[in-house]
């Protein structure tokens, strides 16, 4: 049974003479979480903010709940909220208080804010900061006050803009656990990440994007099934035994760092072969070392490119 | 329905304007400065020019409307640079995905601005009495200056809410704020126009300053105000009315991006 909350099809957007979002299509099923996967500059964030409302798409639809998000926004709003790339809290006020002054902008009554803020500091973990102004607060604690803002409300879709970005390896655990938990409640939660990893963790539904369209989309089992898991990387000393290593054994070829990656699916036995075949042929890496794939993986295997080598540095 | 609209429209105004006083109380170094400065420019005046500027009065007397209004001029300006940064810094934007009217944000700037106008306003007075002061107002004539003041000091809010809204960020904010700083002194409020150059006395003679200031003059001392309190309210009503609907346009278009 498909019960899509956020339908989008053909989305279009242009600024000047950059097509930034060319013809995007998808759909986002109620209680799932979504991730957009893209790089810095994909269109990750024009996308999140025609469905916020916030700007309006030149071609195409979007609908939240049925509603459309251009003709029916007033609706869409009470459905929805957002959390940007940059947390929206305001470092003069306390933690409580920027609870607070959304809860009456929400237009709640006196009471339901108070319980209500009470409420989100404790599952927030922010109740010992709660009467700390937030420009003494960490990015982590920021941007667990900025996704307690947005809870405020219940929303059905909440807009997570990658949530995790500038955060350190803890905090962004942290803030993986979070988004599971959210999930477990039912709310629709749309994310946007640069990491591969991220999308994999957390998202029922990847859609990888690039140069403003869908490349991908699956789950992140159909996408490692294409980019393949953990790969080994070898790199050689000289371009005699680079050479020479290229042809006994298969893999990724990288010309200019000397560099061979391959797949050993975390096997013992593949990776004893290899090394006997390399050390059969006298050719000895001068560096090994394991790699978790990444996004430009998923661009080389779809489009045979790597993003990097096409974007303007090449 | 549009009753209900208009009262959930003024409880957001109220939510923005409780949250702006708090940010006034907050940064202290503005509100010194929105104080102390024009308490230091009164003081400075009086003391050091007091007695070769001639204006048929204590120059004290003289001096504290134009120092009253260089006060309200540096405070305003302060708006220009909270609107920019809220424009920037995400609230914005989440005020706009949430169903209610983000002019609510307008409103919290110019009310709250307006608090602080009336604190520092209130001290510099303190401060002038103190230091030999002698208004002859009577009540009436005293509300005469609140009102005008007030109509002063939310023109000039809403002036600046557009500076705000019209730059991308906080040090252009800063910069373009600072020729209105400079107007009081062009104007009839630290020394009579008479004694200007001939160009610059017949722009000082008409630009909306020195209506302001001679009907201040006017309530305060008892000197005659003539036609300058009806330009005041023509120049002040003129330019809220006018700098209202450019920060509604602007606000709009900001958000059409
Ligand atoms: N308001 C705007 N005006 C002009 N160009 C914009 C605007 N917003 C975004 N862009 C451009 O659109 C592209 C995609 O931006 P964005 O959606 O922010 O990407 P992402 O969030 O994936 O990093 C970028 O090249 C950016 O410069
Ligand atoms: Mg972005």
């Amino acid at each position: 049974m498909t019960d899509p909350v956020i339908s989008v099809q053909y989305i279009k957007k242009r600024y000047g003479e950059h097509l930034v979002l060319d013809g995007l299509s998808f759909h986002v099923e109620r209680g799932s979480i979504f991730a957009l996967l893209g790089e810095n500059g994909a269109g990750k964030t024009t996308m999140v903010r025609i469905l916020a409302t916030l700007i309006k798409a030149d071609s195409g639809s979007a609908k939240i709940g049925g509603y459309d998000t251009d003709s029916e926004s007033v609706s869409v709003k009470k459905l929805i909220s957002l959390t940007g790339q940059y947390a929206a809290v305001d470092e003069l006020l306390t933690g409580e208080e920027n609870l607070q002054m959304i809860g009456q902008l929400n237009h709640l009554d006196h009471r339901t804010v108070k319980a209500r803020t009470v409420e989100l500091l404790e599952q927030f973990d922010l109740s010992g900061a709660a009467k700390k102004r937030v420009s003494t607060y960490s990015g982590g604690m920021r941007r667990r006050l900025d996704i307690a803002i947005s809870l405020f409300a219940n929303p059905e879709v909440i807009f997570l803009d990658e949530p995790t970005t500038g955060l350190d390896p803890r905090s962004r655990k942290n803030m993986w656990e979070l988004i599971r938990k959210l999930a477990d409640r039912g709310v629709t939660i749309f994310l946007t990440t640069q990491y591969l990893e991220e999308a994999d963790q957390l998202a029922d539904k990847i859609a990888v994007m690039n140069n403003g369209k869908i490349i991908e989309t699956g789950t992140s089992e159909q996408l490692k099934s294409i980019i393949g898991k953990e790969k080994l990387e070898l790199t050689f000393q000289d371009q005699a035994s680079f050479d020479e290593a290229s042809k006994v054994i298969k893999g990724q070829i990288n010309e200019s760092e000397k560099l061979i990656s391959v797949e050993t699916e975390g096997s013992t036995e593949i990776l004893r072969r290899l090394l006997n075949t390399l050390h059969e042929n006298q050719i000895e890496p001068v560096a090994m070392h394991f790699r978790k794939p990444t996004l430009d993986d998923v661009f080389l295997e779809i489009t045979g490119k790597s993003a990097k080598g096409a974007s303007s540095n090449d | 329905m549009t009753n209900l609209r208009l009262y959930w429209a003024a409880m957001d105004g109220w939510t923005m304007t409780r949250r702006s006083i708090k940010h006034i109380v907050r940064e202290k170094e503005s509100l010194m400065m929105a104080i102390g400065l024009p308490v230091a420019i009164m003081i400075m005046f009086v003391a050091v020019f007091g007695g070769a500027i001639q204006t048929g009065t204590d120059y004290v007397n003289y001096v504290v409307p134009g120092v009253i209004i260089t006060c309200a001029g540096f405070g305003s300006s302060i708006i220009a640079v909270s609107v920019t940064q809220d424009m920037i810094g995400g609230l914005f934007e989440r005020l706009r995905s949430m169903p209610l009217h983000p002019s609510s944000l307008m409103v919290g700037h110019v009310i709250g601005g307006f608090v602080r106008n009336a604190i520092a306003t209130t001290v510099v007075i303190l401060v002038a009495l103190l230091i030999g002061f002698q208004p002859e107002a009577g009540v009436v004539e005293w509300l005469g200056v609140i009102g005008i003041l007030t109509l002063f000091m939310l023109s000039l809010n809403w002036l600046f809410v557009v500076f705000g809204l019209l730059v991308k960020n906080v040090e252009t904010a800063n910069a373009i704020t600072f020729p209105m700083l400079f107007l009081p002194y062009v104007s009839s409020a630290f020394v009579p126009t008479e004694t200007m150059p001939s160009w610059l006395h017949t722009f000082a003679e008409n630009q909306p300053m020195t209506p302001l200031i001679e009907t201040l003059r006017g309530l305060l001392l008892g000197t005659p105000i003539g036609t300058n309190l009806w330009l005041s309210i023509a120049w002040f009503g003129g330019l809220l009315i006018i700098s209202f609907i450019v920060a509604t346009i602007l606000f709009k278009k900001r958000k059409a991006e």
